[in-house]
């Protein structure tokens, strides 16, 4: 196979395929989640793989989060490599204390004996209409915790890449998948295959302003771009990717070039990772901003169901040209 | 089940000297807590000794246990030694958990101590988990956890039955029922108080055994053991006992009557397996003696350990956060 060969997939192909090649690799990799089994998934994404490897691999399980992501924890500190599917971020409340209080303390709490090589995916965000109770963006709040890694993959290169590294990782990885991306088309390398998880990427050059997003705000980030463009302003934006550890460098590196920066994130503005990060860039670069740091976030409100409220809470890429433009404009 | 034969001399004796290594050990934490040698929440399991010694000796090295925050008994008969333990509970490098534990934190991976676990019913999932590596392993191990009838109440207690019954997974599942959740009674928390009724209720074989009987807990442990270990499927022990002390050092007590505590105390595991010894003629003058004096050369001992051990560089606060090892 040439090395320029490529393949067209989908997000939901690309993490199918990398499921697949994680069990195939290695016997103690196996998938663990409601409906993941008969059903194929929620969002499809495992269909077919219960005919290929069967019911003890791949486990349907009760609607009991709590218990099957502990039953994770559990199996990952007895030598297994669970890969664990919460249908979506909403249910992972229910699994709370088990990602909390078992998965990110018991390395610290046993003084390092027992490793939690776990990977627990879910999908995340909001824009299909169905409203307060599953439309979360906790990305943040889970961002919040020691000794969980956090990774959202928002391109077809790292939803095929992330798992085998978040598997060969001797912590738990959570991986958002966001749900707007499971029909995203593009071509891969016939032989894509494992990327890094710890820094962030710029997946545009620009030297005016930088964008920073994440999962599902990488594609408002990117069309807000293009826009900037067509008004001479050229946008950096940078796919934080892992959002535990973040990758500081990354972002104040570009910060520091272009002197600007607006964080477009899906999650409340409250205490949000757009929080975080501004934080960061303003202990860190502060004497480089040209202008104070801007956030577009989701609107302080549950989630509404009607099409037109729920693109006006969520985050836009005319709300970030908005504010690039106010920017440009307040700091001549 | 119960325990009525008499039991060997050497087995009577090693059964009497694992519950006094428990009660010498909790007795002499709680001066060292006065002392403000040891501090944050502990929680004793005086007057519960029997259920960790009968349990534990249903269990092979290769099994593992995952317990409450009231572990010190389980951590010291499971086998993680008393220097390590009590080491643990004065926060230093050289406890079983580095320190970073504390009381309610034991964790030993040589001895498959899978941790006391701080929040109630928290701990059952952990274990359903190991039981299903073992299961995909090929493993013929068992998984023995621990938890208080309080935790009967949550959530995770109900989920966990279910899925280990469904997936015929090998867990010991035993309930220290000591009839109060924390301050609460059981018949004030409990719709159903027959709590071996309510595994049976996901198919779980289930009995209830006296836990202040430290033979009839063997025995019971015993057989729910082997079928654990050759069924591959759970079994469910309710172990009724009672604690002589309060839940923490934090609990002035006040909720159950003294005479209910005399009366408990009348059942004491240790001064009835002693009385069993006695009258089975197995007892020799001096034994008692001989064991409490090897049970306080144990705890001197742990004690001059702990106090000689270190404290981790504060510039180590950091570590363990993320594993430093490479992936097992």
């Amino acid at each position: 196979m040439s090395a320029s060969a490529t393949v067209t997939v989908s997000y939901r192909e690309a993490i199918r395929e990398a499921i697949r090649e994680s069990m195939l690799a290695d016997q103690r990799v196996f998938l663990m989640g409601e409906d993941v089994g008969a059903y194929g998934g929620c969002f499809g994404v495992s269909k077919g793989l219960l005919e290929e490897f069967g019911p003890e691999r791949i486990r349907d399980a009760p609607l009991s989060e709590s218990a099957f992501v502990g039953a994770g924890i559990g199996a990952a500190m007895g030598g297994m490599r669970p890969i664990v599917e919460v249908m979506t971020i909403n249910f992972c409340l229910l699994a709370l204390d088990q990602i909390i209080d078992n998965a990110a303390t018991i390395t610290h709490m046993s003084g390092g004996q027992f490793q939690i090589p776990l990977v627990i995916r879910m999908t995340t965000g909001a824009g299909r209409q169905v409203a307060a109770q599953h439309s979360h963006s906790l990305e943040g709040w889970l961002a919040h915790i020691p000794g969980l890694k956090l990774l959202a993959p928002a391109t077809l290169a790292d939803a095929r890449g992330m798992l085998a590294p978040a598997l060969a990782d001797p912590n738990p990885v959570l991986i958002f998948e966001h749900g707007s991306l499971y029909n995203v088309e593009g071509e891969l390398p016939a032989d894509a295959g494992a990327v890094d998880i710890e820094r962030a990427a710029i997946r545009r050059a620009g030297g005016d302003v930088t964008i920073v997003a994440y999962g599902g705000t990488l594609t408002t980030a990117l069309a807000a771009a293009d826009e900037l463009a067509a008004g001479g302003i050229e946008a950096e934006v940078i796919d934080l990717r892992v959002l535990r550890p973040l990758d500081d460098a990354a972002v104040i590196e570009s910060v520091t070039r272009t002197h600007r920066a607006v964080i477009v994130d899906e999650g409340w503005r409250s205490g949000s990772l757009a929080a975080e990060v501004s934080a960061r860039i303003m202990e860190q670069a502060f004497y480089e901003l040209d202008s104070p740091v801007a956030r577009v976030c989701s609107a302080e409100v549950p989630m509404p169901y009607p099409r037109h409220l729920e693109q006006a809470a969520l985050p836009q890429a005319s709300t970030v040209v908005a504010e690039v433009q106010r920017m440009a404009g307040a700091s001549g | 089940m119960s325990g009525e034969r008499p039991p060997e001399r050497e087995h009577g004796l090693h059964l009497l000297l694992q519950m006094l290594r428990v009660r010498r050990f909790e007795e002499r934490c709680v001066e060292l807590y006065s002392a403000a040698k040891i501090r944050g929440f502990m929680h004793l399991c005086i007057g519960e000794e029997a259920v960790a010694v009968g349990v534990m000796e249903a269990l092979q090295p290769e099994d593992a246990v995952v317990a409450t925050y009231r572990e010190h008994g389980h951590a010291l008969v499971r086998g993680v030694s008393a220097a390590a333990v009590m080491a643990e509970m004065y926060g230093k490098l050289e406890g079983c958990s580095r320190g970073r534990g504390g009381s309610m934190h034991l964790f030993d991976a040589a001895t498959r101590f899978c941790g006391g676990n701080a929040i109630v019913g928290g701990g059952l999932p952990l274990a359903v988990g190991l039981a299903l590596a073992d299961k995909l392993q090929g493993h013929k191990r068992v998984t023995a956890c621990f938890f208080g009838d309080g935790a009967v109440a949550e959530g995770e207690f109900h989920e966990s039955m279910n899925l280990a019954a469904l997936w015929r997974l090998p867990v010991l599942f035993c309930c220290e029922n000591n009839l109060y959740a924390m301050g609460t009674r059981i018949e004030r928390y409990e719709s159903e108080t027959n709590l071996a009724l309510k595994a049976a209720s996901y198919e779980i074989p289930a009995w209830s055994v006296d836990g202040m009987d430290v033979l009839a807990v063997e025995d019971a442990a015993r057989k729910a053991a082997a079928e654990v270990r050759a069924g591959g499927a759970p079994c469910f022990l309710e172990l009724r006992t009672y604690r002589f002390r309060a839940h923490s050092m934090y609990d002035p007590d006040l909720y159950r009557p003294k005479e209910e505590i005399e009366r408990w105390k009348q059942h004491d595991p240790i001064s009835a397996l002693t009385a069993q010894l006695r009258e089975g003629g197995v007892l020799r003058d001096g034994d008692i003696e001989e064991l409490e004096r090897s049970v306080a050369e144990e705890i001197d001992a742990a004690i001059g350990f702990a106090e000689a051990g270190t404290l981790e560089p504060v510039e180590d606060l950091e570590r363990f956060v993320y594993s430093e090892g490479p992936a097992a």
